[in-house]
């Protein structure tokens, strides 16, 4: 029996995990998927949002503007790459101005600091590429960009660290209410826990469901963006948004942390909880959108495109509560953006909410700081070049366009939460992640994996069972009805 | 800081024939730093045969090709580091590498060889919608996998793209037991030599569906299906087309790019039509003694070619090195004129020139019958009637250096395809 069972290992799971791994009780995070941060919170923007956007008042924007103070620091204690960049939203007809204005208001109230209002002028001085057409713009300093795959798996290497047990590869299907506690069906055995947190995504209405009588109605919202070569970063400085009009709600451009060029996303509902297929329609609304707010992207240096799933509630807003009719069932549900910024605040809420319900008690002996996998690009020369003597897997570049090293690779796989899969090591230290996509780099990250995991080349996958890279041996072919 | 004379980065067919040239005139102190394990790049994985019709009159196989150059390597003694990634190149030529033995690194090099090669075009920057699951890789990775690795990628297969990759790993992978369904071209005529489409689609029975692309990616884990239809003049899916084909595997063979991020760094001026460096005729870049040749400088379609332009690049390094290379003098642009797509070199220095100079093109469309013509400004000193010009094939005009001597005023060369 857990104190605490958290279902999802995506950003908010795991933020919720960490903060609950400060205090005093058993804590497991159970998750469908092979590893950390495979669903919502790996397909999205990367930003720390300033928080002007959500409704005044709403849960929302507190969460957001709590996120976005606490990210900077945060980032420090974790050691996962941040860069406060700034984020503009352009206005671009004279008569949409009242609506930057509102915007302005809106941010003002949601406590988000040093919020201006530029002129064209000092618009086009900060970003040469935006359309000239531009009338003004509200300037959100406090607004970064993040990598949300090493926010979420610095979350959860920290939970781990402070005890919180994780289980991959394992589906809740259902929930028994007990004499003060749950029992959880998986599809690999009941669990038992006084308090259930569901933060699973895209999933959260259906288990939500499962438990109450008011039902919850979540629905997967997908967003396709596409991301250029790291020769197309500098496109833009800032992350440039567009004042939503009559018309729509534009998409934006941003540099990312790593010094890509992410464009997008569209915004379409979808009832497939996995339908993360991109769709020539919704790529082609980006390029065509785009050109709005940023004049000339060079798309032809695009190296791959994706889409992610927002969970979308039906109220747009996020549902973080005991439900009522189901006592120690804490949803954490409706995540959608600003929910990777909001995280960390998200988790907060979740462990102050269950703190209460069970009374629990501060750790003595909480380890707060995490640090990430070795980058020796990082380091400076002196440094890298003794671990390089101690370590020589530190100098073998496995992946050519992002340099990534055999060191980093086998960090990714031998730390706790360790990687299992091709997706896994990409997201954790990027082979595959640059302009070849894995080209010469995937059969060497394959044969490390099969090494390390101690299983064979047609065991590994790209992202957990079902996604095997190779079918078998050559020569081995049956030949039958050939 | 140690220093070599010359520095050739990448040991493949390219750099392998340029260190080989460049000793044989005279150079001692070279050094060819390799990524891979092994000498002979791309090559080591190419065990198909065909190679070195134009250079040994004898059909070898890519590793056998290479070994040929591997050994001339090894007899003169040239030093090689293997495992040994280039960082940087500055434009006054300090290389920056680093390897396991001895960390990060820089050398001083009196010239440097630029001969990195080139890379495919992955499924991301094709634009092709859909999902993203296992069993979508490059014709190239398939071909590490199968050839070198001994592993099989899949059973069904469905082949994007004709490039010759493409093409040979229909074959493979039908040898060692797949099932190649199809090889679908988004162009209305194919990539690759027109002997490969004989000798490894149409031996097999492997339908090559022209104007014909992947629309749709299916599977959520492990690919189950794609989608393809039929495209227009101007490329676009044509609606009500679409034919759904199952499958474990997709390849594709959609192009292959010079490989120049360090060439870019270095302030090498690149070409967008070739996505290589802009060279002279001694295939000496913007940057003085930095040369480039083999597929990072333009997409070859027979390694003899790239032998040959290496070469080239080897002994023109080594007169630079000794100090024989006259400086440029007056320069003349190559234009590539109508129905030619690039040619290299792309500027002409005359005072430096040998008798006679090689000048590498494409054509950028089919066309039957036509003639090649090369312009000196308005004079037009070549007009030859071709049977068959394919993009696929790169083709080449010996231009004398007497012509341009004759024309000190001469403002252009261009080549191009006539009608007429």
């Amino acid at each position: 029996m857990y104190d605490i069972l958290i279902i999802g290992a995506g950003v908010s799971g795991c933020a919720a995990a960490r903060e609950l791994s400060r205090l005093q009780a058993s804590v497991c995070v159970v998750e469908a998927r092979e590893d950390v941060c495979s669903g919502t919170s790996k397909a999205n923007s990367g930003l720390a949002h300033a928080g002007f956007d959500a409704r005044e008042g709403s849960l929302m924007a507190r969460l957001n503007v709590e996120g976005s103070r606490i990210m900077e620091s945060l980032s420090e204690e974790l050691d996962f790459p941040y860069r406060r960049n700034g984020a503009l939203v352009l206005c671009l007809s004279e008569e949409d101005r009242p609506g930057l204005e509102t915007l302005l208001a809106r941010g003002r109230a949601n406590g988000v600091e040093g919020l201006e209002i530029l002129s064209r002028e000092q618009v086009l001085a900060r970003e040469p590429h935006v359309n000239p057409g531009v009338t003004a713009a509200l300037w959100a300093p406090s607004a970064a960009i993040i990598c949300p795959f090493e926010l979420n798996l610095a979350l959860a290497e920290n939970a781990a660290e402070n005890g919180v047990v994780f289980r991959f590869n394992t589906r809740v299907t259902g929930f028994s209410p007990m004499e003060g506690y749950w029992q959880i069906q998986t599809d690999q055995g009941p669990l038992e826990a006084k308090c259930v947190v569901n933060a699973a995504g895209v999933y959260a209405a259906q288990l939500h469901n499962l438990v109450s009588q008011t039902k919850l109605h979540i629905t997967p919202r997908r967003g396709d963006y596409y991301l250029l070569d790291k020769t197309a970063g500098s496109y833009v400085n800032s992350t440039i948004f567009q004042l939503p009009t009559k018309y729509g709600k534009g998409v934006l451009v941003t540099p990312t942390v790593h010094g890509n060029l992410l464009v997008g996303p569209t915004a379409i509902d979808i009832d497939d909880p996995e339908g993360t297929n991109t769709t020539r329609e919704g790529l082609e609304e980006i390029s065509r959108k785009v050109e709005s707010t940023v004049t000339g992207i060079p798309f032809r240096e695009t190296i791959t495109s994706f889409a992610g799933l927002r969970a979308h509630e039906d109220g747009h807003e996020f549902i973080i509560q005991e439900v009522e009719d189901a006592p120690g069932f804490f949803d954490c549900a409706g995540i959608e953006s600003p929910g990777l910024t909001a995280a960390p605040a998200i988790g907060r809420m979740v462990a102050g909410l269950i703190r209460d319900k069970l009374a629990l008690e501060e750790k003595a002996h909480f380890q707060p700081r995490r640090k990430g996998i070795t980058d020796p690009w990082a380091l400076s020369p002196q440094e890298r070049q003794a671990l390089i003597a101690r370590e020589p897997d530190y100098g073998q570049i496995i992946c050519r366009c992002e340099n990534v090293t055999a060191g980093q690779i086998l960090e990714a796989i031998r730390r706790p939460l360790g990687a299992r899969s091709l997706d896994g090591i990409k997201r954790r230290v990027r082979p595959g992640m640059g302009r070849c996509q894995g080209g010469f780099c995937s059969p060497k990250v394959m044969e490390l994996l099969a090494r390390e995991l101690g299983i064979g080349l047609e065991q590994v996958n790209k992202c957990g069972p079902g996604s095997e890279l190779v079918t078998g041996v050559t020569k081995e072919a049956d030949y039958e009805g050939v | 800081m140690k220093g070599y004379d010359l520095i050739i980065i990448g040991g493949g067919p390219a750099g392998l024939s340029a260190a080989v040239a460049a000793w044989d005139a005279g150079v001692r102190e070279i050094l060819i730093l390799e990524r891979d394990q092994e000498l002979g790049g791309i090559l080591n994985q190419c065990i198909h045969n065909g190679f070195g019709l134009h250079t040994f009159q004898e059909e070898l196989t890519g590793p056998e090709y290479a070994a040929r150059f591997i050994d001339k390597v090894r007899e003169r003694n040239i030093a090689c580091l293997l495992d040994t990634m280039v960082l940087e190149v500055s434009p006054d030529r300090v290389v920056t590498a680093v390897n396991r033995e001895q960390g990060v690194f820089q050398l001083r090099a009196g010239a440097v060889i630029l001969a990195m090669g080139c890379r495919e075009r992955p499924r991301g920057a094709l634009n092709i919608p859909g999902h993203r699951p296992a069993g979508i890789y490059t014709a190239g990775t398939a071909q590490r996998l199968v050839n070198m690795d001994g592993w099989m990628p899949g059973k069904e297969v469905v082949i994007l793209g004709s490039g010759d990759i493409g093409l040979i790993m229909a074959r493979r992978m039908t040898l060692e037991g797949a099932h190649v369904r199809l090889v679908a071209e988004l162009m209305s005529y194919s990539g690759g030599l027109k002997r490969n489409i004989v000798q490894c689609l149409e031996d097999y029975g492997i339908p090559l569906r022209l104007s014909h692309t992947v629309v749709d990616i299916h599977g959520k884990q492990r690919l189950t299906g794609v989608t393809i239809a039929q495209v227009d003049e101007n490329n676009r899916p044509i609606p009500g087309t679409e034919e759904y084909h199952p499958c474990d595997t997709l390849l594709l063979s959609c192009g292959l790019l010079p490989e120049n991020e360090l060439s870019r760094a270095a302030g090498v001026t690149l070409s967008p039509a070739t996505s290589g460096p802009v060279v002279d005729e001694a295939l000496e870049t913007n940057l003085e003694g930095i040369f480039a040749c083999g597929n990072v400088l333009h997409v070859h379609d027979l390694v003899d070619y790239v032998t040959q332009e290496s070469f080239e690049a080897g002994r023109r390094a080594a007169a630079y090195l000794q100090n024989r290379l006259p400086s440029r003098g007056r320069s003349v642009p190559v234009k590539a004129g109508e129905g030619v797509r690039y040619t290299v070199p792309s500027v002409v220095h005359p005072d430096r020139m040998d008798d006679s100079l090689t000048l590498r093109f494409r054509v950028s469309g089919v066309r039957q019958g036509a003639f090649l013509s090369v312009w000196l400004d308005g004079e037009r000193i070549l007009h030859q009637r071709k049977p068959v010009l394919a993009p696929a094939e790169m083709e080449q005009v010996r231009i004398r250096r007497s012509e341009l001597e004759k024309r000190p005023d001469l403002s252009a060369i261009t080549v191009c395809i006539e009608e007429v």
